[in-house]
Formats: C-alpha cells, structure tokens, sequence
C-alpha cells in the first residue's frame, strides 16, 4: 500500500511539474500570428500544389494578409468562389478571375505521326527529349512517356492508349501549372476554358517547315497563313511556321478551324456543326484519308471532340442526318471511332442536348 | 530490319545480376554446410531444408497476394536468407518453430520493407532474434555433432565453447575455459553448437571465394576481425579476470560467419569504403561487450542488428573519395 | 599498376572484328552534306553561296566566334544550297549541300605522302594555322583545338598528353593511326609542344596495344621529351581527367579544366590532323572511323570525307547485317544510338558500332539492392545511386551538394549495376537539369 501511495505521489508531482514547465515555455517562446492566415488557411483547399505561385498553402495565406490588394494573387484550385471568401475575410475587393484549364497541345496520335524507330529506354519524357527527337518524325511531339501524369496530383490528366497522348479531365483539372511546367517540350498551355467550356486550340507546336512537319505528321500545322487571315479578331499569329490563337482575343467564330487545311486546329467542346446541304460534295473518301479534305474533316474532327467529351452528343448527330449530311457520307466508319473514343477515361460534363438554334455567330 | 533501337548510353552491361552474386555466396557456403551435415545429420539437413523452402514459399505468398507485385524469388535472395537462418539456429529445433522463422525473417524483415533492397535490418538475423526471444529454452539447447547416429529431435545436447567463455567470466575462473581446443575449433569440431559455429577454415575459405569473385569487398570482414581480435585481447592482456584469448573469440561463436556472410549483406550494410570500415569497428566492440558483460553468451547477432541500425548515419557522413580531391604531385620527368 | 586510382570497370575488349584492318578510303559521295556545326561552341557561318564552284580544302563557313571553327570543303564541286538537314538523332541542323565534282584539291595543300618533319613557324602562328584549319577534338568531345591551346592568362602549360587509349570497346581507328603514321604523329607532337612553349610529352597507350606500344616508343626513344606510358586496361582511361591521373598523378580538382594541373590532352587523331595543317596546309575534311561489330561483314577503319551519308559508309563495310538492333555514333559506354543513318560523317563521329538485335535490349530494372557496385565503379569517386533517386524525386539542390556537376557521364555505374537499374539516364538528367539551375543563377548574380 505505501508503494502505490509513493508511487502515485511522485508520479503526480512530476507530472504536475513537468505541465508547469511546459506552459511557461510555450507562453515565453510563443510566436505572434495574425488570427486572419489561420482564417485564410481554412477557406483555402488545402492542396499544397504550388498553383498559385507560393509554397503551400499557408504561403498564400501570408501573402494575402501582407497584400494591400488581391489583384495579383489567384488561387487556381479553389477559383473565384474561394477568392470571394478570402476577400471577404480580409476586407478586400474581390477578384474574379477566368477559368482556366490545361491545354495539351499535340495532336499527333499514333496514327498520324508513325514511329520511325524503336525507344528501349527509361519510360521519363524529359530524358527521352534530352536524348533526341523522339520515336516519330517530329522533334516537337508529345513523347507519351507520362511526366505530365506523374507531375498531377488531381488525377487529372492520363496518357490515352489508342493515341498515345495525354488527355486533360476537364472536371478534375485545377490549372495548376504542374504539368505544364513537367512537360520538357512547353506542349501543354494554361488556356482559358471558356464560355461552356468551349475553346479554339492550334493543336500543334511544330516549329519545322510546313513540309517537314506534315511529313511527320498528318495533323501538324504547316504554318500557311490561311487561319491568320480568316481571323476578323486579329487572334492568330503565325510565328516560326506554326499558328497560335491568342484566347483572350478569340471569340470563338470557328473559321480559323474550317480554312486550316490539316485540320490542327481544334473547337473543343462545341456543337455539331449546321452544314449546308446543298453544297456538292466530291465522292465519299474512305476515313483514312480525312486529313486531305477539309470540309468533312472539320465536322468529323469537330464531332470527335464533341464526342470525346459527351458521348450523349452521339445521339443527336445520329438522328439528325440532315444537319450533318457531309458527315453522313463517311458515317460506316464513324460509329466505330465514336465507340472507341467513347471509351476514354475522361468523364463528359452534361451539356444542354439541343444544341440547335444557336449558331456559331452568336457566341 | 525493323525500326532502329535508340536508347541512352551506355549499351554493354557487365553482365552481373543478383541472382549472380546470391548464387556465389550460396556456394561459399557450401564447404561450411556439408561439414555441417555430416556433424549434426538429419537436423542439419531437416532444418536447412525447412527454412529455405518456407524462405521461398512465404516470399512468393506475401508479394504475390499482400504486395500483388511479380514474385522475385529467382534472384535467389529468399534462398540465402534461409539457409543463413539455418546456420543460425540449433539444428534440433522443431520445424514449426523453423518455419515460424522464416515467416519473420521474410515476412517482417524483408516484405515489410518494400521486398528487396527496402529493408534496413537483415533478415536472417530478424528472424534469429525473434526466436531467441520467443522461444529461448529451445534456442538455447545446442546438439552435439553426432552425425546421422543422433537423432533429430531428442538429440543428445551439450555446453557450447560460448557458455564456457560465459561462465569463465562470471565466475572469473579462467580454468572453465582451459580446456577449450582452439585447433578443433578452427578446423572443424566443437562440443555442441549451431551450423555456422563449426569450421572457421571452411568458412574462411568461401570467404577467399567471395573475395575472388569480388562478390564482397575486404572492408566489413577484415574491420569486424581486427576489432574483435583488438576489444578481445585489450581485456585478455590487461588481465580481466575470466577473459578469454582473442583466438578463442575469433574462432568461437558466429564471429567468422557473421563477419563474411552476414554482415556483408548487401542491403544492410554501409556503401561507402569508410563506412563500412566504422561499421566493422562498431559490430566487433559491441561483440566483446556483449560476450563480456551482457546476459547473452553470442552477441554477433545484436551487433550487427544494433550497427545495422547506424548505417543510415554512415552513408551520410562518410562519403567515398571525390576525384580531384588529392594534393598536386611533382610531374614525372620524362 | 599505371592506371587511374578511382573506380573503373573491365568491359570486353571487341576489337577483334577491326583491329589491324588497314586504313581504307571509302569513295566520295555524290552529293556531300556539311553540317555547320561540328564542334564545341558557336555554328560555323557559311562563307559561299548556292552556285559557288569549290575545290577541296576551300574555306565554305568561318567561325562563328573564338570558341568555335571554320568549316572547310572536303569536296570539289558546285554548292547546291545551304539548308538544313537531319542529324542521326532526328533534330534539325544547318548544312551546305555540294554537289560532287571530280576532286579537285586546292593548290595550297601538299598531297605528297613524303614526312615533312620540320616546323619553323613561331608558337602564335602554329596555334593560327591550327584555328584556321578547323582542327577540333577527334575523340569524340569536338572541343577546339586552338582554344586549348590558349590557356587563359595566369595558367602555364606543363605536359602534353597524348591519348592513345582508345578505352572505348570495338573502336581500333586510333590504334591503326598509331600503326600506319607514328612518323607524322610525332612531328605532330613536336609541333603541339612548340606551340604550347613545353618540354614534356608523355604517350598514354593501353598494354592490350602492345605493337602500337612499340611502334611509339622506337620513336620516342629517338627524341627528347617524349615517353610512352603503357597503361593498365581499364575504362574509362580514355577520360581527359582519368588520363592526367594515371600519367603525371594529379587530378584536375572538380568544375576546373586539365591546365589547372598544367596538362594539355589531345587525342592521337587531333595530333595527326594537326601534323597535315601545320606541314602540309590540308584543314581537317576526313578522318579515319572504325566500322565494326559481331555481324558486319566488312569491318574495318575507313578514312572518310566529311558529308559522306552514313549510309553510304555502311554500304562499304557490307551493308547493315539484317539482325542489326542499334547503330551507335562511338563506342557502346559513350556513343549515341542512333535513329537514321542519313546524316552524313563530320568531325563528331568516330565510328559506328552495330549491335544485333539480342544485344540493344535492355532488360527489366530491378529494385537497387545497395550492393554499392556503382559506388565502387565511379571514376569519379561519386554515389550513383544516391544520385540516380535524388534524380527521380527531383531534388537538385540534394544533387548539387553531392557533385552531380562531376559526372563524366562514362556509362560505368550502369554498366556495373546488377540490378539493370538505369542510373546514368537518371543522372544525366538531373546534371542537365542542375547545370541549367546554375547557369540561371550564375546569370541573375551578374545582373
């Protein structure tokens, strides 16, 4: 009995000491802090992926509290809404801020671009392009060996198989730089993702002359011209052989797309094209030759993209052959490929299925 | 001719594998383990075999299904990882104790980790330990080499060279030990014991093998000896009553084993030429301490467990030679 | 053992398909493709134009800077036009396009096989005619020759090198050299030791040479100041830093260049090409390349004009085996693979090894086991595997500390990794990586 009284007792007053001590030495070190970066810390996401330019998230939340404004400081991963609530905190004005989203912008798949020789090394793409141009013809392609995939920590973007290229989710994606800043060839682009998420890309960066580059690559651009001065917006300049549209001048007029003669530039995201039924069009060409018409390649290469991200889409062209008529001539191989794009791992975002009235003009 | 091949420099490899070097220490132990059979018999062989087969057979399980990874036993390494256990343990114990061993050593030793290359103790020695500390009386009973006239399980056991020593130093008579045989216990005989305790030759002569095949390096073998030798003879000569010679704890115990094999184990021991010298110092001290003043007669198998424990620390702070590090010299003149 | 004391591995020799094969020309081309940049430092700037007649040995693209060297024709013909064109490993590079006429020499080169042992020009004007002539590094690094010679104010040469180790398996076309012109490669060293104001040279030649060995050191014997070293095999001796240590036991401290320790170090090739500027005005517009591997069916040294196709080349030599895997531009430890063999011969290429299918696939890595080999085999007295994961996980500034920027990139460590772990491909990524780290801030200090 006397042991376990002893024992409690030491065991009481040590602790009761060691508590003491503790308390006076948290109150004499502690460090001052502005309650307000606690306040921030908890409104921001909490991803610690750098997006915004500052180490952490934390980081940012001191830099908010130091910033006379918030003009310059953007949180890509908690958007605008976040922004709001930090502002609001803070007693600033809020800033909105354009969406944006990550931009890859390559489209030589494994069918357009052939291989002509063998890669045996380290699967890393910055190794590969240290090495030398690549498996295909064009030193300036995506390499597929994945650092983009590695560098995201949204699980947003992953290689597609079928084309060997990487594919952005459009629903994961924060746009926060790291698989941009990854890709050792600056393939992928911070872009706006525009009004329903609609946006016109130049899917090229090939800085070869034109021939050079279409040897390579059936999708390259070739650096003509002709969408530079279709462009009423003065959006497009044609620098080193290759085309670039500017987004923030872009209005999404959609010409550019039809006069580019390989079909590199893209409408991501739009609606199947209205074409005129009454154009004469030369005999149906078999799918594998699309890059050499333009006309049909547009609307199928438009429908793909529409496709890839709303395989609901697939509906309506089917059940509207008239809209679509030039499509309808290459349709035996179409629903094939609109199967095998279906079955991308990129999640559609539901869109409005009647996409009819609305002409391009009007956006 | 299909498509050229382009990869990075270099294009020739030396054509060294692991299963090459598991295979060369696997041979160089060979001379040590048939001696091992003819003295202990049926345990050594019962034993040996257990260990390795459950060595192989729980690697293969856990990568397979816990760590749904491709199996690697071909390297071999789950091959040596058993028969070291084998060499560690009495060759009377019960195979459910054996195979209870083996699943320690690779399961909690090894797969643990990350498998190959991960862990930072050896795994043969997780395992020794563990039922050391499980199950020390059958630890701890030692057979006497027989030969196949013995029996496995009721093997007639006896006193081992290292109890002796152990006792000699409690009681501080060194006579406990007079009669200890060094000769016998370099070529090929003692009392009772454990596989790897019996020939100091056999086993020193894989270790010219291992040298010759540069399977290891003189660094870790050459410090653990010098510095048993070193610890041992201090307190020989400096007259602690019941020491031992230095000899004597050389050519006793898993010194030599432990020195060649086991703390030569790749993954756990230090990578750097300095380091590895420390790391030999450190297991010989904490060898003679143990066998001096701690409750245990063998202590190699704490020792390097303990310096296992400090090789991070090694790697870090004893860094291999930089070129351009050395002072300029006169030219030779022509 | 006369070696180098750090690291090193044994890697089989395969100079049996080539080795004593006499040097032999391969036919001009029809077409010659001259790349404007062939060497260390600036492009070369074209000098001529499309429809300019030339003859061989003709100046056609000056220096683009002091760091770099001219270009000069290595046939006669009429310029067809000054383009780009594609190199082995796919990327575009500037080139004249000379179509081939007859061969006409220019009439300042002497052509006559006679030795002309005597050089009385002034150490300035040897380094002069040397610069003008385009001689650049033959062993493979392309480094000006000129530029060396010029060390920087405040360093003093001490001793020429002389590298005739040709550590790289397969490659014999530096043991030939040795073979066929020690006469001229001795004036040749003559003349280097003039130019750079020094009494000492020392022949570092491997003992798997000995008839090389011998050939040199009759020579040698006959003159003063001049030694050959017989040097104990083992890669990477070839390596400028490895070489100054196994000959005068002093090692070029890191991030600093040979004259820190007073050593000049030219390959026996550069040294040949020298002897044919300074005695007998040819610029540098062939040179001799080893054609081999274990199913070529012509192997051998071939002396080839630059802007030769490759293809071409390989044609001489039996055409390419069906079973061919990789063509690599060098030896197998340090030469690149290559993607096409249309890109023509130039100053950078030493030879082509073709290895068969079986052989240029690399298998599947394994997880490192610690074993250490790496750390043993660096030349460099480096932690390969330590840099080769600090690589995958990007910590540069973990790479920095522990001298990434020392790496000579010789291929040893993967070479010795049990494993098959592709440690250099890690490595040379995080040293491109860290160098550009360096540059930024050595860029925004100045500012």
């Amino acid at each position: 009995m006397n042991i376990l009284v002893i024992s409690l007792i030491t065991l009481g007053v040590t602790g009761l000491l060691a508590a003491l001590i503790l308390y006076f030495v948290a109150q004499k070190f502690k460090v001052e802090e502005d309650p307000r970066i606690d306040q921030v810390v908890e409104v921001l996401p909490g991803a610690n992926c750098g997006g915004c330019g500052f180490a952490g998230c934390r980081a940012l939340a001191e830099a908010c509290v130091k910033a006379d404004n918030l003009d310059s400081i953007n949180c890509p991963v908690g958007g605008s809404a976040v922004m709001a609530q930090v502002a609001d905190i803070l007693g600033m004005a809020a800033v909105a801020s354009e969406p944006k989203i990550a931009v890859v912008r390559c489209n030589g798949t494994c069918e357009a671009r052939p291989r002509t020789n063998r890669y045996d090394g380290t699967q890393n793409c910055r190794i590969v392009h240290n090495l030398y141009a690549g498996e295909t013809g064009c030193p300036f392609g995506c390499l597929g060996c994945g650092d983009c995939v590695r560098a995201c920590q949204f699980d947003a973007i992953h290689i597609n198989p079928t084309t060997g290229l990487p594919e952005v989710d459009e629903e994961k994606c924060t746009a926060c730089g790291a698989c941009a800043k990854a890709c050792p060839r600056n393939i992928i682009e911070l872009r706006k993702k525009g009004p329903k998420g609609r946006r016109m890309v130049v899917e090229c960066v090939n800085k070869d002359k034109g021939a050079v580059a279409r040897k390579a690559c059936l999708n390259a651009c070739i650096g003509c011209g002709k969408c530079q001065k279709v462009c009423e917006f003065d959006a497009i300049t044609v620098e080193n052989n290759v085309a670039y549209i500017d987004f923030t001048k872009c209005r999404l007029c959609r010409k550019c797309e039809a006069e580019c003669p390989t079909g590199a530039i893209h409408a991501v995201n739009f609606p199947p094209r209205k074409e005129k039924p009454a154009e004469p069009k030369p005999a149906p060409k078999p799918a594998e030759s699309k890059p050499a018409e333009p006309k049909p390649v547009d609307a199928k290469s438009a429908e793909q993209k529409v496709a890839e991200s709303k395989p609901v889409e697939a509906q309506p062209v089917e059940v509207k052959p008239a809209e679509t008529q030039p499509a309808a001539q290459v349709e035996p191989t179409k629903p094939q490929e609109q199967q095998s794009v279906e079955q991308k791992t990129v999640e559609p975002k539901p869109v409005d299925p009647t996409p009819s009235a609305e002409t391009e003009s009007k956006q | 001719m299909e498509n050229l091949i382009v990869a990075p420099a270099p294009h020739a490899h030396g054509n060294d594998s692991v299963r090459k070097n598991m295979l060369n220490v696997i041979i160089a132990l060979m001379p040590a383990y048939i001696l091992s059979i003819v003295a202990f018999g049926w345990g050594a062989l019962i034993v040996s075999l257990v260990s390795v087969c459950s060595c192989v057979l729980f690697e293969y399980l856990i990568a397979r299904y816990v760590l749904k990874q491709e199996p690697t036993i071909c390297d071999l390494s789950a091959v040596l990882t058993g028969l070291l256990l084998a060499f560690n343990l009495p060759s009377n114990l019960p195979i459910w104790i054996v195979i209870i061993g083996a699943l320690i050593a690779i399961g909690v030793g090894k797969m643990s980790f990350g498998g190959l290359g991960n862990n930072p103790f050896n795994p043969a020695l997780v395992g020794r330990v563990f039922l050391l500390i499980s199950f020390p009386v059958q630890m701890t009973t030692w057979p006497r080499p027989l030969g196949f006239a013995g029996s496995y399980l009721d093997a007639e056991t006896g006193a081992t060279p290292l109890a002796a020593m152990k006792e000699a130093l409690k009681s501080g008579d060194a006579s406990k030990i007079a009669d200890l045989d060094l000769m016998s216990t370099f070529t090929g005989w003692l009392e009772a014991g454990s596989m790897g305790e019996l020939s100091v030759i056999l086993l020193l002569i894989g270790g010219i093998y291992l040298l010759c095949t540069k399977t290891i390096t003189w660094h870790i073998p050459v410090s653990i000896l010098c510095s048993v030798f070193v610890c041992a003879g201090l307190l020989y000569w400096c007259g602690y009553p019941g020491a031992a010679t230095p000899w004597l704890h050389l050519c006793t115990g898993g010194v030599v084993l432990g020195a060649i094999f086991m703390a030569t184990d790749y993954v756990t021991s230090p990578m750097t030429p300095w380091g590895q010298i420390i790391y030999g110092i450190g297991i010989g001290i904490i060898v003679v301490v143990i066998r001096t003043w701690g409750a245990y007669p063998e202590g190699m198998s704490f020792a390097i467990l303990i310096m296992n424990a400090v090789v991070p620390l090694l790697n870090m702070y004893l860094r291999p030679k930089r070129f351009g590090e050395v002072k300029k010299e006169e030219p030779k003149k022509a | 053992m006369t070696t180098f004391k750090i690291g090193g591995v044994h890697p089989d020799d395969n100079k049996i398909y080539s080795a004593g094969c006499p040097i032999t020309p391969v036919d001009l081309p029809k077409q010659a493709i001259i790349p404007l940049s062939q060497h260390i430092g600036a492009p070369a700037v074209p000098v001529v134009q499309k429809g300019d007649k030339v003859k061989v040995g003709q100046l056609i693209a000056q220096a683009g800077g002091f760091v770099s060297a001219p270009v000069h024709s290595p046939v006669s013909g009429t310029i067809f036009k000054i383009d780009s064109t594609i190199d082995a490993w796919g990327m575009r590079m500037p080139a004249i396009f000379i179509n081939v006429e007859g061969d006409e020499w220019d009439e300042s080169i002497d052509r006559s096989e006679k030795l002309n042992p005597v050089c009385r020009l002034s150490p300035k004007e040897i380094v002069e005619k040397i610069q003008n002539a385009g001689i650049v590094g033959l062993g493979g690094a392309c480094f000006p020759t000129h530029v060396k010679l010029t060390p920087p104010p405040g360093k003093k040469a001490e001793v020429l090198i002389v590298n005739g180790v040709e550590c790289e398996p397969y490659l014999t076309c530096d043991h030939q050299l040795m073979l066929e012109k020690s006469e001229e490669i001795m004036v040749g060293i003559e003349i280097l030791k003039k130019a750079l104001g020094i009494e000492q040279a020392i022949i570092g030649i491997e003992k798997n040479k000995p008839d090389a060995i011998e050939v040199m050191d009759r020579l040698a014997s006959r003159r003063i100041g001049v030694t050959v070293l017989p040097l104990n095999l083992k890669y990477p001796q070839g390596g400028e830093k490895q070489l100054i240590d196994a000959c005068i036991g002093r090692q070029v401290p890191s991030g600093a260049l040979p004259i820190e320790v007073g050593a000049v170090v030219d390959n026996v090739a550069t040294i040949y090409a020298v002897y044919e500027a300074v005695q007998k005005n040819k610029p540098l517009i062939d040179r001799v390349m080893t054609v081999t591997g274990k199913s070529v069916k012509k192997p051998g040294n071939y002396l080839v004009r630059f802007g030769t196709p490759l293809s071409q080349v390989l044609e001489v030599a039996g055409g390419i085996p069906a079973d061919t895997g990789k063509i690599i531009g060098g030896g197998p430890m340090m030469g690149r693979a290559m993607s096409n063999v249309e890109m023509p011969t130039n100053k950078r290429v030493s030879g082509l090894l073709l290895l068969p299918e079986d052989e240029s696939v690399r298998p599947e890595p394994q997880n490192c086991i610690r074993c250490a080999k790496c750390v043993q085999a660096c030349p460099m007295g480096l932690e390969p595997y330590l840099l080769s994961k600090q690589s995958e996980y990007g910590l540069w500034d973990e790479m920095e500390k522990h001298n990434v920027m020392d790496c000579i990139e010789c291929g040893c460590c993967q070479f010795t990794c049990p494993s098959f772990r592709p440690l250099l491909d890690y490595v040379r990524m995080g040293k491109a990586t860290v160098g550009g780290i360096l540059r930024a801030r050595a860029a925004s200090q100045k500012k």
